[in-house]
């Protein structure tokens, strides 16, 4: 007998393993910036160039950097979540215009509605790869003294932010 | 079919780059200089088409990141520090050799554990078939019918 369920033992635990792996989204690298103080940046404002910002500016609230392009496919898909939550008011998001030319960007926004506080212009790339970015869109959530509690990578949809990050927020606000 | 899409997507836009990106392309016309920024951009993961190298891939964050490369190594920083940089920022994934610690203990390790059990099994195998008498299936009384059968005399086999 035992002869039988030792292989047969073996079968279901190479099962399961592989079960659990394709179940896994080889896309989502864990981010090491989580729990750790957002990277600093000094970049223009997308509609006032003359204007700069970091994060220091934003200390004191919950927000959200999400980070979009106007040439990025997958958010315009998410677009329409990013504008429903802007409407509601909960947590102010900032975009990060990565790698971007600037009328487009702003044509984009024009044609799609502007969910964000600000948009702040990161054309070069740099601030992105300190942020660790590497699938736009991306969305990290930040609180009062500056340190990342999530990120989100790829398109936000309802769900996420229902279950994810919108009661992260509410409990970064208390 | 959606995802189907997003696949076909990936799929075809990791093939183009390695289609054109043979090595990094020479930026700078210091020899030495690039064979480090090559050299080290072997040893990191290009997170879009994640089985390339970013000294492999032409995905647009490659080329970016072997930039940031050059730009270091003139700065003057060390490798090591370069690798520290990049971990700090895409995690121990971006490393193509991973690092040897807790979470990546079972990556280092798994492979000999199985080799040794595979060896163990096969040997514990081998030993029993040796000592497996060759007259099991043989019952004895059919054996004392052919010792009769070549004259009774029990050496006779």
């Amino acid at each position: 007998m035992a002869r039988y369920l030792v292989p047969l033992g073996i079968f279901l635990v190479i099962v399961v393993f592989l079960g659990v792996g394709l179940g896994l989204n080889p896309r989502q690298v864990p981010s090491p910036l989580i729990d750790r103080p957002a990277p600093a940046f000094d970049l223009p404002q997308l509609h006032a160039t003359d204007k700069r910002i970091g994060p220091e500016a934003l200390r004191g609230q919950v927000w959200l950097l999400n980070v979009w392009a106007s040439w990025c496919v997958s958010c315009r898909q998410e677009h329409p979540v990013l504008v429903d939550l802007a409407k509601s008011g909960v947590v102010p998001i900032y975009g990060l215009n990565y790698k971007d030319k600037r009328d487009e960007a702003l044509r984009w926004l024009e044609q799609w509605g502007d969910p964000y506080k600000l948009s702040i212009m990161d054309s070069k790339g740099v601030t992105g790869i300190d942020y660790g970015v590497y699938g736009v869109p991306e969305t990290y959530v930040i609180d009062k003294a500056g340190i990342i509690r999530y990120k989100q990578i790829g398109p936000l949809t309802p769900e996420i932010l229902r279950d994810k990050i919108l009661p992260l927020v509410r409990k970064l606000n208390v | 079919m959606y995802k189907l899409l997003i696949l076909l997507y990936f799929i075809v836009g990791c093939a183009a780059g390695s289609a054109t990106a043979a090595e990094a392309q020479p930026v700078s016309d210091d020899p030495v200089l690039e064979q480090r920024v090559l050299q080290l951009s072997n040893e990191l993961r290009c997170l879009v088409c994640q089985n390339q190298t970013i000294a492999d891939s032409q995905a647009e964050l490659a080329v970016d990141l072997r930039n940031q490369v050059r730009v270091q190594l003139r700065q003057g920083k060390s490798e090591a520090e370069i690798l520290d940089y990049m971990v700090e920022r895409y995690g121990d994934f971006v490393r193509y050799r991973p690092p040897v610690k807790m979470q990546t203990l079972v990556l280092w390790i798994g492979p000999f554990v199985l080799l040794a059990g595979g060896m163990f099994a096969l040997l514990r195998y081998l030993r029993r078939r040796r000592q497996m008498p060759d007259t099991d299936d043989v019952s004895q009384r059919r054996l004392d019918e052919a010792v009769q059968l070549l004259g009774g005399k029990e050496d006779g086999r």
